[in-house]
């Protein structure tokens, strides 16, 4: 057997005095949609870079599809497909060639359809043959991306594919990385919006300085750190004592109560038809992963560590 | 070696081949301003080697030292500027053996310094006449020199961080090295400490050697260059390819 698509053990990595990573292990296994979070410095990036093989862990193995991006780096990057954070680019070449000389470091040549539909797919047709330099940065990021793909690797990590890239791609884009997932690749991604990681992703893990402070399907994390709650602004006058209790009121006047299920919004509702209260507006709020992230990375276990 | 490294072989002539005007023919230019100036005002200079005049000396030495100078610059700034803008990721992602990165920048390297040399010579064939030189000696010496070069010109641009630092590796290292391999005189007229000094250069036996494949002499003979360019070729490709494969300074 081949193992998880990528296995981290105790990787360890520090640059000067910080420990951007502080024994990191994960496994992500084969089909997984994973997400990545974690604040600005978390490590997120020096991670995946690892296992790409740029950074040179200090301790620790990582493998993809159970090869050693160390001692079996030709392998495991054959398996690995990378966006990276940066966008970078060759300014001395046009969209295409990028695409088929990326091809060619794999060793692939007939790579033409496969280019042709990443073009198509990634809406780069009408940039095909034009140079780099004249893109904007959402289409250099898209071509980073088709770039990323050339070699139809069966994992694939995406470091913010969507920073900086307007709605329209990031709906063509997400759209085509989900069909990417149901065919069989393992996606790995990081991001800032967290709503696009809940909607994506089955599984999640959050690091907080080089260390991972969360590992969980989303659903769990979502039911073990947020909750589904009835918001509701008042016309002047106070909450009732029955439902007061569980309830709490943010800067903006919203009144959060904690609700389970229609029934509860049912009886909230009306407790707060018995004691007359004048609703101004109302809302059900579904269980967030912003909620989760802002909880865990306040926790003890998740503050920053100094490096010894 | 992997089918990657023809693909980055590919690239890496490309690279340059489109900005041919800069890449190769303001060297070619460069080296026939050398020429005319040099031979307008030392033409009065006695002969170098009995029977052949100060401007035919001239030439061998002026088309080495812009393969010299242009192929370390080809590999050199290539690396650069891939780090500088962050595009080697992409080599860095891929496949590619340190085996190849060093042969693909490396050949890259003596393709430029190769056409950059037959420029000058053409070019010049026109204003000076020029025996039919020994194809064998100067491929020899064309391959072992660009190939010195190139290796350098590897092992400059992992190493620099800045473009200035590329050039203070060019100013301080590059450049009088080549200028004071007897481009411009046989040695045999220094004195003798000279002579000695520029005998630890080299880049002398590279010029020496392919200056011989004109005109059948030379300051040494060419056995003993060639011996002293390919050992000198050798150490410094087993030298950058230990760079490339420690990773120093692109995998951190
Ligand atoms: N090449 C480097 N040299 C020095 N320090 C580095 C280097 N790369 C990363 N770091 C440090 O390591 C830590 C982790 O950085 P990393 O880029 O992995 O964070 P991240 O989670 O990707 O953050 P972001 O969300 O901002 O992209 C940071 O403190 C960063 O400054
Ligand atoms: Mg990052």
């Amino acid at each position: 057997m081949a193992g998880p698509a990528v296995e981290v053990r105790d990787a360890r990595k520090r640059f000067g005095g910080v420990r951007a990573l502080d024994g990191v292990s994960l496994a992500v296994e084969e089909g997984e949609f994973f997400a990545l979070l974690g604040p600005n410095g978390a490590g997120k990036t020096t991670l995946i870079s690892a296992l790409a093989g740029l950074v040179r862990p200090d301790a620790g193995r990582l493998r993809v599809m159970g090869r050693d991006v160390a001692s079996e780096y030709r392998e495991a990057r054959r398996l690995l497909g990378i966006v990276p954070q940066e966008i970078v680019f060759d300014p001395f070449f046009t969209v295409r060639e990028i695409l088929e000389l990326q091809a060619g470091y794999f060793g692939l040549r007939a790579s033409r359809p496969w280019i042709g539909e990443l073009l198509e797919r990634l809406a780069l047709g009408p940039k095909a043959d034009a140079n780099m330099r004249s893109l904007s940065g959402g289409m250099k990021r898209r071509v980073m991306v088709a770039q990323a793909l050339v070699h139809r690797p069966p994992v694939i990590v995406l470091d913010e594919p969507t920073a900086g890239v307007d709605v329209e791609l990031r709906q063509t884009l997400w759209q085509f990385v989900r069909e990417l997932n149901a065919a069989g690749h393992t996606i790995v991604l990081t991001t800032h919006y967290l709503e696009e990681a809940q909607n994506l992703c089955s599984r999640i893990a959050m690091m907080k300085a080089g260390r991972i402070v969360a590992l969980d399907s989303t659903r769990s994390l979502l039911a073990a750190f947020s909750e589904r709650v009835l918001r509701v602004k008042l016309d002047g006058c106070a909450l009732p004592a029955t439902l007061a209790a569980g309830a709490v009121q943010d800067a903006a006047g919203w009144h959060r109560i904690p609700v389970e299920n229609a029934a509860q919004v049912e009886s909230a509702l009306a407790r707060l038809r018995e004691a007359g209260a004048r609703v101004s507006h109302l809302e059900v709020a579904e269980p967030e992963l912003e909620e989760v992230f802002v909880k865990i990375m306040g926790r003890d276990d998740a503050a920053p560590r100094e490096a010894a | 070696m992997s089918g990657g490294f023809a693909t980055l072989f590919r690239k890496e002539v490309l690279r340059f081949w489109k900005v041919s005007f800069q890449t190769v023919a303001a060297p070619v230019l460069s080296a026939l301003l050398y020429l005319v100036i040099f031979s307008h005002a030392l033409a009065a200079h006695v002969e170098a080697y009995p029977g052949v005049g100060y401007t035919q000396f001239l030439v061998p030495g002026l088309a080495m030292m812009s393969m010299l100078q242009n192929a370390f610059a080809n590999a050199s700034s290539s690396l650069i500027q891939s780090k500088i803008t962050g595009n080697i990721v992409f080599i860095l992602l891929a496949p590619l053996t340190p085996g190849d990165l060093f042969a693909a920048y490396l050949l890259a390297a003596v393709v430029r310094a190769v056409v950059v040399g037959a420029g000058v010579i053409v070019a010049v064939a026109w204003l000076v006449p020029l025996p039919l030189p020994n194809v064998l000696w100067l491929a020899a010496f064309a391959l072992a020199g660009a190939g010195i070069l190139g290796a350098l010109g590897i092992v400059a641009g992992i190493w620099a961080e800045k473009f200035d630092q590329l050039a203070a590796f060019q100013n301080f290292l590059v450049m009088p090295l080549t200028f004071l391999a007897g481009v411009f005189y046989s040695i045999d007229s220094l004195p003798p400490f000279w002579q000695a000094a520029s005998r630890l250069n080299p880049f002398f036996y590279a010029i020496d050697g392919f200056r011989y494949a004109f005109f059948g002499r030379s300051d040494v003979s060419p056995w003993t260059s060639l011996a002293i360019a390919s050992a000198t070729l050798c150490a410094l490709s087993w030298m950058t390819l230990r760079l490339l494969r420690s990773g120093y300074k692109l995998r951190h």
